[in-house]
């Protein structure tokens, strides 16, 4: 049997979005800064994209700015903003202690660039807490960049409160919610933030592109130089077979997210009562309450977490973790860290990410296995 | 990351050989430590010279636990000299390449076994020691040894 279990780190593409995309792989190649018909065409379809993806997060098809995925909506935004908005009274940006490697090396960037960069840290819950990013708050503060849904343990922000602080002490409000499709209402408006990002493959889209959501009153500097398409915002040929990709995809993703929600929190609950009665010494990472549906991050003492993964994979099961030994860096997570776990456990997690072409006889499958595994890795472990 | 185990990788991972621990090692040693994401324990029995037996207990990675298993597979039989000679680029060269980041894994197996024979070779001294002085034995023979004196005299 194959499982895949790892829906954080990339998704199967929607036959429906494929069928979309098609068109404009073949016959409707036109660029669409040409101005002859073919192109014109292809540049209202473009307009039809941004204008799907405005209605769905209630904001202006202006403000949509298409990009090579969420690394590049980040870097656009943290360093765009931070750069444009720079003077003398204001040199700072803030971002959480959680958030994805893009945007911490987009930070430590402007920190090399002179910029004050201050990280608000999160609870043992994982969750950012309106009084600890009040206290980093000051008028030197250009922008404050706080995720809304955490890609390895899956816990939920307060976005709207967080905004309004930063907006309070008069910074702008970025979201990467790169993991929050369909599990959060995506609403400009009511969350009242000024930047989003978003990433097509974490929802049945394509990879390869992705979305910035700006505010056009904003002052922001691009990171490319070239043709000036997107107003200037972005140079660069409009990649149109992604895009409507994106659009088709993010369109699906909200029309059925009653259903898909359902599905993934009944199978997430059910793999986690699963483990719990069939592998001892288990713990959940994060808060299992404010907490993305799709998301369970599983620390199995003792044992190291690249080997259950690799174990799991043999068996045609597809997780991953956050163990130092999976790491490039050889490092383990900083989220883990973040959330004050002991240096002992560290290495002994894997995050489980549900979707929507998971199936219970999957969980079943991936729990016996998991029990096996953890079981015979267990029994030459020097740590009892 | 990219991480492509060789399918020996991957066997010695799954079904490594060796695994566990003697009761009362010849030789001990620990290597790594389970904050790193990886640790080793390994026990030897020497007899004449040779390892009769060698097992180990692992907190780590696919490739920790593989390199483990080569590792002691190889050494088995072969005399304390020809063991400690055995380096890492061998466990590579068996398991037909490790991924560049996973290297290290091989190199603190065979630093493991070294420590272990070292402990063998540091109880044999004292034992020579304390054959010699028998009247303060109690006195410079540590607990260490106390388990492996009556290890060597089983046999």
């Amino acid at each position: 049997m194959k499982v895949y279990l790892d829906n954080a780190a990339t998704t199967r593409l929607d036959p429906r979005v494929l069928a979309k995309m098609k068109p404009y792989l073949t016959d409707k190649y036109a660029n669409a800064s040409a101005i002859y018909f073919p192109g014109q065409q292809a540049f209202l379809d473009l307009r039809q994209a941004k204008k799907t993806v405005a209605k769905i997060l209630h904001g202006e098809p202006d403000n949509v700015i298409f990009t090579s995925g969420a690394t590049e909506s980040n870097n656009f935004i943290i360093k765009g903003v931070a750069r444009a908005n720079r003077d003398t009274a204001r040199n700072k940006i803030i971002i959480s202690a959680i958030e994805h490697p893009c945007v911490r090396e987009a930070a430590d960037e402007l920190k090399h660039e002179g910029f004050k960069v201050e990280i608000v840290p999160v609870n043992q819950e994982g969750i950012v807490e309106p009084a600890a990013l009040e206290k980093l708050l000051d008028k030197k503060t250009i922008l404050v960049s706080v995720m809304a849904v955490n890609n390895e343990i899956g816990t939920v922000q307060d976005i709207a409160a967080l905004a309004a602080i930063a907006h309070r002490h008069g910074a702008y409000f970025h979201t990467d919610a790169v993991q929050a499709v369909p599990y959060l209402n995506l609403d400009i408006q009511k969350m009242a933030i000024d930047f989003l990002s978003l990433s097509a493959h974490k929802f049945y889209g394509p990879k390869g592109v992705g979305l910035a959501y700006i505010n056009r009153k904003i002052k922001i500097r691009p990171l490319l130089a070239g043709g000036g398409q997107e107003d200037g915002y972005r140079s660069g040929t409009y990649n149109l077979p992604g895009i409507v990709g994106l659009a088709a995809a993010l369109e699906l993703a909200y029309r059925e997210r009653g259903v898909y929600l359902k599905k993934v929190r009944s199978l997430r609950d059910y793999l986690w009562k699963k483990i719990q009665k069939e592998v001892p010494e288990v713990r959940v990472n994060g808060s299992l309450t404010r907490r993305s549906p799709a998301n369970l991050n599983v620390m199995f003492g003792y044992v190291e977490g690249e080997a259950i993964l690799i174990d799991l994979s043999s068996k045609g099961v597809c997780v991953s973790t956050g163990s130092a030994c999976s790491a490039a860096d050889l490092k383990s997570s900083y989220v883990l860290r973040s959330i004050g776990l002991k240096d002992h456990f560290l290495n002994s997690n894997i995050r489980f990410s549900l979707g929507r072409f998971n199936t219970k006889a999957e969980i079943d499958y991936t729990v016996n296995h998991l029990r096996n595994t953890v079981k015979r890795l267990r029994s030459f472990s020097p740590i009892k | 990351m990219s991480l492509n185990y060789t399918k020996k990788t991957i066997d010695n991972f799954l079904k490594p050989k060796n695994i566990g621990s003697i009761k009362k090692p010849d030789g001990y040693a620990q290597i790594g430590n389970m904050v790193c994401g990886d640790q080793l324990d390994f026990f030897l029995k020497v007899e004449q010279g040779k390892i009769k037996e060698v097992k180990f207990l692992s907190f780590g990675c696919a490739s920790n636990i593989a390199t483990a298993s080569v590792l002691t597979e190889k050494v088995k039989g072969m005399t304390i000299v020809q063991a400690k000679k055995y380096n890492w680029q061998k466990i590579v060269g068996e398991l037909g390449g490790l991924p560049q980041q996973k290297v290290h894994c091989s190199v603190m197996a065979v630093q493991g076994l070294k420590k272990a024979i070292e402990d063998y070779e540091n109880r044999q001294a004292t034992e020579k020691k304390s054959t010699g002085e028998k009247s303060i034995e109690k006195k410079s023979i540590g607990k260490k040894s106390t388990g492996k004196k009556s290890a060597r005299l089983k046999k």
